[in-house]
């Protein structure tokens, strides 16, 4: 038998043809030119094979099938023609493994996204290992759409109602689920997998096909129908300016439906076109800035089992409860049980949110232990201080603290504007302290800013990143520093629009601006979120240093108890926790007037967190904002989306925008040596 | 003294219980492995070693759910005492608890194990209404029914009162063998030494009192907060009642034995959710972890007894225990006796001053004699907390002990009645500091 350097042959005592996938010099399986290519002359070699009964394609990898593309190949194509050639031929190659006429199966466990599921599309059968395998066509979130028959062959098996929702959100599943849709034949716990795999091959049953009502959606007219209203939904959801993937996709389909050669080679063509668009690049190198944090801290050992959080506020408790939803055990200290039992009860709800099945919520619950008393502070590897921001209280805290602990315990505060080197004076060992800190709700905000004051021992800081990891949370290394990232450069930003509304441009049309630029929400509607005494205080802090104006709303607003969502009133009014839509809002001001004007904004202060050294380097910048705030990720964060606009260009616009405010320009630091700093 | 020797001494190292949580006519917010876990984490967080450290688990439960077979191995795991923690459940009816404690200390006092988490846990209020017989019947005849008409036809034969509940809850306070529920046995012990209401209503409201004032001076320091996934959370005992009179307890109709019967839901102990547990410990283990120790255990003593008469459990165990010790009454300055009812606990004291039945029943020459009330229950008991059959004998060992430390005193017995017809005593010594 012939060998592949990718590719593992071995013919079992009934004589099935397993083909194990183990990349070379890589952990995890992706698929690019030369795997498919000699996957290519395997399946060729069996056409006319009758020696064998049919192939099993596994993974020869400890975990995961197949990850997808690799994604590093996106960025290198020449020209169009290119890669619509070379997403033809891969295209190719599966339609070949599905014409055998020997049976094949897919062999699931692990990830299986993007081109690996277009791959297993290909196979007659799929199987997959039940509660840990993730499914999916995730192409969408970089820029594209599947490439290789994934968006002709998944509505051609699920129906369009299903197929098509899995590849417009892009959204995965586990192997139970994708049983369910349809599109794995069977889901067994691993134990079954291999035995399993042999039946489809041994007993090779009718492959599976759509229902009948499952068929009739991809045919018109019920496809233009559906095509509408899936239109319609997404458009509430996205832009095709910003996104146009999924539209491109949802048109091809409705074009050209799931039947014959036509709709391969239209997909082909169509994701060419878009591995070319903005979008994509900007999404791919987003993709590899995640990837960069990620790898932070790989080589670090810390496993740390007990976590003791202090302070079972909102950031405090739901610190704790994520830290137990990841599977470490938690002690949630508080005056009071009356303070802890709330925590408690978003936990409970969290954990059912996420985990589902009763056994596994009853786990994390168990894990997660009220501790009024403080005993937990003896025992635990990392001590998080999540207490209400008062200096003096914070050191008074984190010297007990320090008393008790372990020698080797890590000792985190969840500050946001305290600088470090003024709560660890108080410290015997100043270089113990860290800052870990989250971003409200923790449960959805990926970004984690790791701190590291002037005395932090960088072992500690090393620990402090891997534990951050460990909660499966982007750890963004910065300096103490006022505000640190994030907040520092979303409050220059949130006081320009306090500004406008304060000249009388109406909340709604300034966040329509910024909605249209690409933020998830505007920032009044920010403002709202995040709570208006919040805000206060933050702005009044970072004032101190920035030498910035405090907006008498904002001051007023909150001594009047407007305080935002949690309030029921802010900048909006709510109800039931939802903003009150007002209709026909209008401002005579053009919509990139305003956003132009609260972005540049946003770009001056990361020009000056880089000159000033608050993270290491520009993509480290647009990492914390994307991660941090959601900052519109198909332009690549604030400093990459300067560069790709002319910095000098942008520069430029920003004086002159602060000269028509009457504000004093001299002091303005050019962007351009900032940049040269780094 | 030999046999001395071959005995290790188990010591009570710290102890913790739930607030003990009246049932209100629904299923209550934990479930009885719920209730042993919020007991036992902080206690176990507390400790100077892991739960892991632990030999073992021993827990008491008479009504664990369905999805609580091997109780005690189910608390275990979800405290964290690892894979490796062997743990059981016993059973040994209103004393499982304390037969709990009693497992410890043997597997202490062999030299089996040097720490050992025991204590008994019951969420009465989850007790399960289940079919009746006819019902199971009539279901088992419509599974096995092989075709449609077979099926339509079993489906004709229902009948609505096959939906009657057996209401597990009193079932399990019943005594087959004598059809007596475990209230008539009380009414017997009363209708025997001619306690009258107004004792029993007395009493009940001294138990009310007593648990009042522990309250009010925070005594109770054995109690834990207990936290619900609904978010609510529990400080104390919410069965006491602060404002009950004489007047209110003479209204309450007799429920056990209608009509002329005495025994009410007034001068019982209430039905109710709560887990006690303790953690106990060989000398070896004290030195290993530096613990501290609140009380040694030194004996316990099981009896049986006529179940018909099953409240006066406490007096043939008691009375065996200090003669096995070579103790008299007065060497023992605190006394717990379970208040499963007024009516049995004033019976056991009656009898002991009873001469004709110290006699007979107990083989003493003359009466082993009264205890000074002051001296017993100090700081109330189950007509107040409630009574879950799996955690009174464990709640009342460790509430001796506490009194003990506290008062200064010596010697204390914590005993119990068994439905069924058994008593159970448990002797233990405080060694901290004494008074004069």
């Amino acid at each position: 038998m012939q060998t592949y350097k990718n590719w593992r042959l071995e013919t079992d005592k009934d004589n099935i043809l397993w083909i194990y996938f183990d990349k070379q010099n890589a952990s995890v399986n992706t698929l690019n030119r030369e795997t498919m290519e000699e996957l290519s002359d395997i399946v060729d070699s069996l056409k006319n094979d009758n020696q064998y009964k049919g192939i099993i394609i596994a993974s020869g990898k400890k975990s995961g099938f197949i990850a997808g593309a690799d994604i590093s190949q996106f960025t290198q194509f020449k020209d169009v023609n290119e890669a619509v050639e070379l997403l033809k031929k891969g295209q190719s190659i599966i339609a070949k493994i599905e014409s055998l006429k020997m049976p094949s199966v897919a062999m699931i466990d692990g990830f299986c996204l993007g081109g690996g599921l277009e791959l297993a599309l290909g196979c007659r059968y799929r199987v997959a290992e039940e509660t840990q395998s993730r499914l999916g066509l995730p192409e969408v979130k970089l820029g594209i759409h599947p490439g290789w028959g994934g968006s002709v062959r998944l509505p051609r098996y699920i129906g369009a109602m299903q197929g098509m929702n899995m590849i417009l959100s892009g959204h995965t599943v586990n192997g139970k689920t994708a049983a369910k849709l349809g599109f794995v034949d069977a889901a067994v716990p691993k134990r079954h997998l291999e035995k399993a795999a042999k039946f489809y091959i041994l007993k090779h049953p009718s492959p599976h096909k759509a229902t009948f009502l499952q068929d009739l959606t991809n045919r018109s007219p019920f496809r233009k129908l559906l095509a509408n209203v899936m239109r319609k939904k997404l458009r509430e959801k996205i832009m095709p300016n910003h996104y146009p993937a999924p539209f491109q996709v949802l048109d091809n389909w409705e074009n050209v439906g799931v039947d014959g050669q036509k709709p391969f080679d239209v997909e082909a063509e169509s994701c060419g076109k878009l591995f070319f668009g903005d979008t994509c690049r900007n999404l791919v190198r987003v993709f590899f800035l995640q990837e960069r944090l990620k790898g932070l801290a790989k080589e670090c050992n810390f496993t740390p089992k007990h976590i003791h959080v202090v302070g079972a506020g909102t950031m405090g408790g739901d610190i704790a409860a994520w830290c137990a939803f990841r599977g470490m055990n938690v002690t949630l200290q508080d005056r009071e049980p009356k303070f802890i039992a709330p925590a408690i009860k978003r936990a409970y709800a969290l954990f059912k949110e996420k985990l589902k099945e009763p056994y596994l919520v009853q786990q994390a619950m168990d894990r997660l232990s009220p501790d009024p008393e403080g005993f937990g502070i003896k025992k635990a590897d990392v001590i998080i201080e999540a207490i209400f921001e008062d200096l003096a209280a914070k050191q008074d805290l984190f010297k007990k603290v320090e008393e008790q602990a372990k020698p080797e315990a890590i000792l985190a505060t969840n500050t946001s504007s305290i600088p470090l080197d003024e709560i660890n004076q108080v410290l015997k060992n100043p270089e113990r302290l860290v800052g870990i800190h989250f971003f409200n709700p923790v449960p959805k905000m990926l970004l984690v800013e790791v701190v590291k004051s002037e005395k932090t021992n960088s072992a500690v800081e090393e620990k402090a990143i891997s534990f951050v990891r460990k909660l499966d949370r982007l750890p963004l290394p910065v300096k103490s520093s006022p505000g640190f990232l994030v907040n520092r450069i979303l409050m220059p930003y949130l006081m320009e629009a306090m500004e406008m509304l304060k000249e009388g441009i109406p909340a709604e049309v300034i966040d329509k601006a910024m909605v249209e630029f690409g933020m998830p929400m505007g920032p009044v509607a920010l403002a709202d979120t995040v709570g208006l005494d919040v805000c206060l205080s933050v702005a009044k802090f970072l004032s101190k240093y920035m030498n910035s104006k405090i907006p008498d709303r904002l001051t007023e607003m909150v001594k009047q108890g407007k305080l935002g969502r949690k309030s029921g009133e802010g900048f909006y009014k709510y109800k039931n926790g939802k903003q009150v839509k007002q209709k026909n809002i209008t401002s005579e001001t053009p919509l990139t007037n305003i956003s132009d004007r609260l972005v540049l904004r946003m770009v001056d202060e990361s020009f000056a967190c880089l000159r000033e050294g608050v993270v290491k380097d520009g993509d480290l910048v647009d990492a914390g904002m994307i991660f941090g705030t959601g900052f519109a990720p198909f332009r690549g964060g604030p400093i990459h989306y300067a560069k790709s606009k002319g910095i000098d260009d942008l520069f430029k616009q920003y004086i002159n925008q602060r000269k028509m405010r009457g504000d004093k320009v001299e002091s303005i630091k050019s962007w351009e040596s900032s940049v040269e700093v780094s | 003294m030999e046999k001395q020797n071959m005995r290790r001494e188990v010591y009570i190292v710290d102890g913790a219980r739930t607030p003990f949580l009246k049932a209100r006519g629904k299923p209550g917010q934990f479930s009885a492995s719920d209730l042993a876990v919020n007991a036992g984490r902080e206690l176990l967080a507390r400790q100077s070693f892991e739960p892991t450290d632990l030999g073992e688990v021993i827990l008491g439960c008479m009504m664990p759910s369905p999805e609580e077979a091997n109780i005690g191995r189910l608390v275990a795991l979800r405290l964290g005492c690892g894979k490796s923690m062997p743990a059981w459940t016993v059973q040994r009816n209103c004393a499982s608890g304390m037969e709990a404690i009693d497992n410890a200390v043997k597997d202490i006092a062999l030299g089996r194990h040097d720490l050992v988490l025991a204590g008994g846990t019951e969420a009465m209020s989850r007790a399960p209404l289940l079919f009746n017989n006819s019902m199971v019947n009539w279901l088992a005849g419509l599974w096995g029914a092989k075709n449609f008409p077979a099926k339509l036809k079993q489906m004709v034969n229902f009948r609505p009162y096959y939906l009657a509940p057996v209401i597990s809850l009193l079932k399990g306070l019943t005594d087959p063998t004598i059809n007596m529920s475990m209230g008539q046995t009380a009414e017997k012990v009363a209708y025997e030494f001619n306690i009258t209401r107004d004792q029993m209503d007395a009493f009940a409201i001294e138990s009310h009192q007593r648990v009042a004032a522990a309250q009010e001076s925070h005594r109770l320091n054995d109690v834990l907060p207990a936290y619900s996934n609904n978010g609510n959370y529990f400080l104390e005992d919410d069965g006491v009642r602060r404002d009950t009179t004489m007047e209110k307890l003479a209204s309450l109709k007799p429920f056990f034995d209608k009509k002329f019967g005495s025994v009410t839901a007034g001068n019982s102990s209430q039905v109710t959710d709560g887990a006690a547990l303790l953690l106990l410990a060989s000398k070896e283990a004290v030195d290993k972890y530096k613990l501290p120790t609140l009380a040694k255990i030194v004996d316990c003593q099981w009896a049986g007894l006529d179940p018909s008469v099953m409240g006066l459990g406490p007096i043939y165990a008691a009375t065996a225990l200090l003669q096995k010790n070579n103790l008299t009454k007065n060497d023992i300055d605190f006394w717990e006796i379970n208040e499963a009812f007024a009516a049995q606990v004033l019976g056991c004291l009656a009898a002991w001053d009873d001469e004709k039945f110290c006699h007979d029943e107990l083989g003493l020459s003359k009466p082993f004699g009264k205890i000074d009330t002051n001296r017993l229950n100090v700081d109330g008991g189950a007509i107040a907390l409630g009574h879950p059959v799996g955690a009174s004998g464990a709640r009342i060992v460790l509430r001796l002990a506490n009194i003990l430390k506290r008062e200064k005193a010596q010697r204390g017995v914590a005993s119990i009645c068994i439905g069924g017809g058994q008593g159970g005593a448990m002797l233990i010594e405080n060694i901290s500091e004494m008074g004069a």
